[in-house]
């Protein structure tokens, strides 16, 4: 057997196996992260974004199916579960602020989390989106493992989900500081609040690399705004089901 | 490290379990999230062993799965390879819509905190 044909047989035995697979989601992530890391946070180099179509180009070159390359993912894709119940960890580390204001959360958790998914909704509506591609963009100002569990209850694509959520995540990194500067917005808690509720935990990376206040407000407001979204984007669906 | 494992696999099979059972259309994780910071705050004040050992295990874990969040959404980011028909057609208007709908959402995000935070600054 020649060399090349020794080296294809290896090649045919490891892609077929997870092993494979989980390292080189894990190495680009890694590689992605770092040079994130060392842009200084810039939010075009997200390592979420970059990850995925270091991943795809790979599949795309090499002619590997996604559902082979996500039989060996699988097992990183399994612990998005676990980590959307911890979430509950940093909501509760921060419960002092969610006390000593909460009137003002409250009320705009609920209205922000209302207002996010009507504005989403119009514009859907007024671009003329398909159906499942407006249900997989619905949820996409909240965190990427609870917006992907609410868009596969509602009928949309998770897969289409994730990626709108990061990009909405990384738009809001990105103009978030110059769109509040315009909006005359100086209220250090009000910035980091419309941060992590507009663009879940990327915005809430940015609002905290520029104030502490502000990223104590936007961690809130994006732990609370996933689970007041999650109730009510299914419950929204209930209801104009039995309109239509 | 494997307690706070466990408490965090248990919520969640408590929430999809309930998710089943009463047919409910918010996500099982989600549940199993509110039940975990209900037990949390009630138990906020116990500073005996068993709780509070539990509660530390617990941090370790949260902070180890969230510091590296953004990999797990990588595995089902990718599988966007599979529909990327509709964003060939509608690209520019999904990115117009995320774009508008993004900066419109933390102009008034922001404006209503400000309008109701104000009154409660002591």
């Amino acid at each position: 057997m020649t060399e090349q044909a020794r080296l294809y047989e290896v090649w045919v035995y490891l892609q077929a196996e997870p092993l494979f697979w989980l390292t080189l989601t894990i190495g680009a992530y890694l590689v992605a992260d770092k040079l994130y890391q060392s842009s200084g946070l810039f939010p075009l180099l997200n390592p979420v974004a970059l990850s995925i179509v270091f991943v795809s180009l790979c599949l795309t070159g090499f002619g590997v199916e996604y559902e082979r390359y996500f039989n060996g993912a699988k097992f990183i894709h399994f612990l998005l579960g676990p980590a959307t119940v911890a979430l509950a960890i940093p909501i509760y580390q921060r419960w002092d602020t969610v006390l000593r204001a909460k009137s003002a959360i409250l009320i705009s958790i609920s209205l922000g989390a209302v207002i996010a998914i009507t504005i989403t909704y119009l514009l859907a509506m007024m671009v003329g989106l398909d159906e499942v591609t407006t249900k997989s963009l619905l949820p996409r100002n909240v965190t990427a493992p609870i917006a992907m569990g609410i868009s596969e209850i509602i009928g949309g694509i998770p897969s289409l989900t994730a990626i709108v959520t990061v990009v909405t995540g990384i738009i809001g990194a990105a103009v978030g500081s110059f769109v509040l500067d315009m909006a005359r917005v100086k209220n250090m808690a009000a910035r980091g609040f419309a941060f992590g509720l507009a663009s879940h935990g990327i915005g809430t990376a940015r609002a905290l690399a520029k104030n502490r206040q502000a990223g104590v407000f936007a961690a809130v407001a994006m732990g609370l705004s996933g689970i007041v979204t999650a109730m009510l984007i299914p419950f929204g669906f209930y209801l104009l089901s039995d309109v239509f | 490290m494997l307690a706070g494992i466990f408490t965090i696999f248990m919520f969640q099979l408590v929430g999809e379990a309930i998710q089943k059972y009463f047919g409910l259309s918010i996500p099982g994780p989600v549940i199993g999230l509110v039940l975990m910071l209900i037990a949390l705050l009630a138990s906020k004040h116990r500073t005996h062993r068993p709780i509070a050992g539990l509660r530390d295990n617990l941090i370790t874990v949260a902070e180890t799965l969230l510091g590296h969040l953004s990999l797990l959404f990588v595995p089902i980011g990718v599988g966007v390879i599979l529909h990327l028909h509709l964003l060939e057609t509608q690209l520019l208007r999904v990115l117009g819509v995320i774009i508008f709908g993004t900066i419109a959402t933390m102009i008034f995000t922001a404006f209503i905190f400000s309008a109701f935070g104000s009154t409660e600054n002591d």
